[in-house]
């Protein structure tokens, strides 16, 4: 526990030191800000934070493979990954000290962008059930979503390779639906199971699609299901232990 | 300490290592010599836990490399040959990070570091971004990592590659007073290198160990052929040798062009020649004979001895003879 803790920390203070993290947290809060603000101010606008989940889980296709892309890449670049494998350290370790780090970023972003939620409550009388849902699902979604910029980043020493891997696999989860919903029957269902978020064939300007499709739906709307959560939690261990094996597999090529 | 037998490593269908044997015992400084691509650095990566053998068995301090690994890595300081280093660190952040890392806590990194920090005279750096160190200050933080958590077995891939000529005296002198407190491997393709600092030397060439001695005796054992230095007054050239070549002793002789070029101007009727001969075969005094036989006068006969570089040319240009 000591060695994760080491380096997630050495991880966080990296992402401050560098302008990284300045420029993601505002990036994050510009976009889901943009859309928080369109899904408002309609009259008689709903007080939900509907646009700000679905700016956020649009944003974090690209925002967490972009948080996470350095992580493993650039210590193969740099030779620094044969320090950490010949240092007492164990490959979990190292892949879930990184994780946290990104993991602890993002939450921060999300800390940061809850003063939407404030004005809410100035100015108008939201449902907490479906916002604390919200918030929970988000945590969860941004998990899954950093394990598979952490596995995107651990395949190759390019950080640009990890970036256009990771936004690659998220978006095809996302759009799943696209190829589903040309199937039929038992395909599509499996098919179905997978969808991370919305797709965008179901964004539109009323509801952001955010409660329309995908694993996402049921937090938006304010359902904490089991489902949704083994999903998110499915896809955050599969890729974070990935990860794991990709790093030994550099043990034994 | 290190214990190696009959270890090979493949990279696929190639093989890097081909069936390794050799021990380091403790308190020994070994060179690990041989040309780029020899199986040095494999090597080095399979004692350090990097790589697992694909044949063989690899152990250090008695713990094996591959069912022991994380006690294998608790004991040994690893300087791989591409320095790593974490640009955006300071030199006092990346170490004390590389001391968490090895397992070291917080009071022990405290109580360690400034004497790792002296050691490697790095006292006026420790505060500057590592990226804007130069090379000869990158390796001496690299080689802080290494020792920092005072391990008990040194590896070190070529530590003087790629740095400035004095930075390289430095750094050897650095290396050298280490090896009075710890077991070192350490890698070269720089001859004057290794015999200035081992007191043992590995001889690798693709993949195999084609010797392991004290630098002296290695030039001693090597030695086919024994080069005499000689001088003689009123010879010439082209007499002189013929007559040499007509001792059965003698493999070849030739004018020394390098020594007449600086000698000629103060003593222009001595002629210097160098003669290679057979070893152990009494050849100077043959020589020396045989000047005396034809009238010159025979001012300076001095065997040279081989340099472990043409040793070092001479056992890789024999392995690749065989092949």
């Amino acid at each position: 526990m000591r060695f994760i803790s080491v380096i997630a920390i050495k991880e966080i203070r990296t992402y401050f030191s560098s302008p990284m993290a300045y420029v993601v947290s505002a990036a994050f809060l510009a976009i889901t800000g943009f859309f928080f603000v369109a899904s408002v101010s309609d009259a008689f606008a709903e007080a939900s934070i509907r646009g700000y989940l679905a700016g956020a889980i649009f944003f974090m296709i690209f925002m967490s493979p972009a948080l996470t892309m350095r992580l493993i890449a650039e210590e193969q670049k740099l030779g620094t990954l044969e320090l950490l494998l010949t240092s007492p350290l164990r490959e979990f370790e190292i892949v879930f000290g990184k994780f946290i780090a990104a993991f602890a970023m993002t939450l921060i972003m999300i800390i940061l962008s809850l003063y939407f939620v404030l004005v809410l409550f100035v100015y108008g009388d939201p449902d907490i059930g479906p916002l604390l849902s919200g918030l929970l699902g988000l945590t969860m979604y941004a998990c899954a979503t950093l394990a598979v910029g952490l596995f995107a980043s651990s395949l190759s020493s390019n950080q640009i390779v990890g970036l256009v891997v990771g936004s690659g696999i998220l978006t095809a989860l996302t759009i799943i639906d696209f190829v589903s919903a040309r199937l039929s029957g038992m395909a599509s269902e499996v098919l179905n199971a997978f969808q991370l978020g919305a797709s965008f064939s179901v964004f539109d300007l009323d509801s952001f699609g955010v409660a329309e499709g995908g694993h996402f739906a049921d937090f938006a709307r304010g359902i904490v299901s089991v489902t949704d959560i083994a999903y998110y939690i499915s896809i955050t261990a599969v890729f974070l232990l990935l990860t794991v094996l990709v790093l030994e597999a550099r043990r034994w090529r | 300490m290190i214990k190696i037998e009959h270890m090979s490593k493949n990279y696929g269908p190639y093989p890097a290592v081909i069936d390794v044997s050799f021990e380091v015992l403790k308190g020994e400084i070994v060179g690990f010599l041989g040309p780029n691509g020899a199986g040095k650095t494999t090597t080095m990566r399979v004692v350090t836990g990097f790589t697992p053998p694909t044949e063989g068995e690899v152990t250090v301090g008695g713990y094996d490399v591959v069912s022991h690994s994380l006690e294998v890595r608790r004991h040994i300081g690893y300087l791989p040959e591409t320095v790593p280093l974490y640009l955006d660190m300071t030199v006092n952040d990346y170490l004390t990070y590389m001391g968490e890392i090895r397992g070291m806590n917080a009071s022990w990194v405290q109580e360690r570091l400034p004497k790792v920090i002296d050691m490697v005279k790095l006292g006026e750096y420790q505060n500057t971004l590592v990226g804007r160190l130069s090379k000869g200050y990158r390796q001496r933080t690299g080689i802080a990592q290494a020792i920092l958590h005072e391990p008990d077995v040194l590896v070190m891939d070529e530590p003087t590659i790629g740095i400035d000529p004095i930075q390289v005296v430095e750094t050897r002198e650095l290396i050298s007073n280490l090896g009075e407190e710890h077991t070192m491997l350490l890698s070269s393709h720089i001859l004057p290198e290794v015999s200035a600092i081992c007191k043992r030397v590995l001889v690798i060439n693709d993949g195999r160990i084609v010797a392991d001695d004290k630098p002296d005796d290695l030039s001693e054992k090597l030695q086919h052929a024994e080069r005499i230095e000689i001088s003689v007054r009123g010879a010439e050239a082209p007499e002189f040798i013929n007559s040499m070549r007509e001792i059965s002793s003698v493999i070849d002789a030739r004018s020394d062009l390098r020594a007449s070029v600086v000698q000629r101007s103060e003593r222009e009727d001595f002629s210097p020649f160098i003669v290679d001969a057979k070893p152990n075969a009494q050849a100077s005094e043959q020589i020396a004979k045989s000047i005396i036989e034809n009238g010159w006068g025979l001012t300076n006969l001095t065997p040279l001895p081989m340099t472990l570089e043409e040793i070092f040319l001479e056992l890789t240009t024999e392995e690749n003879l065989d092949e």
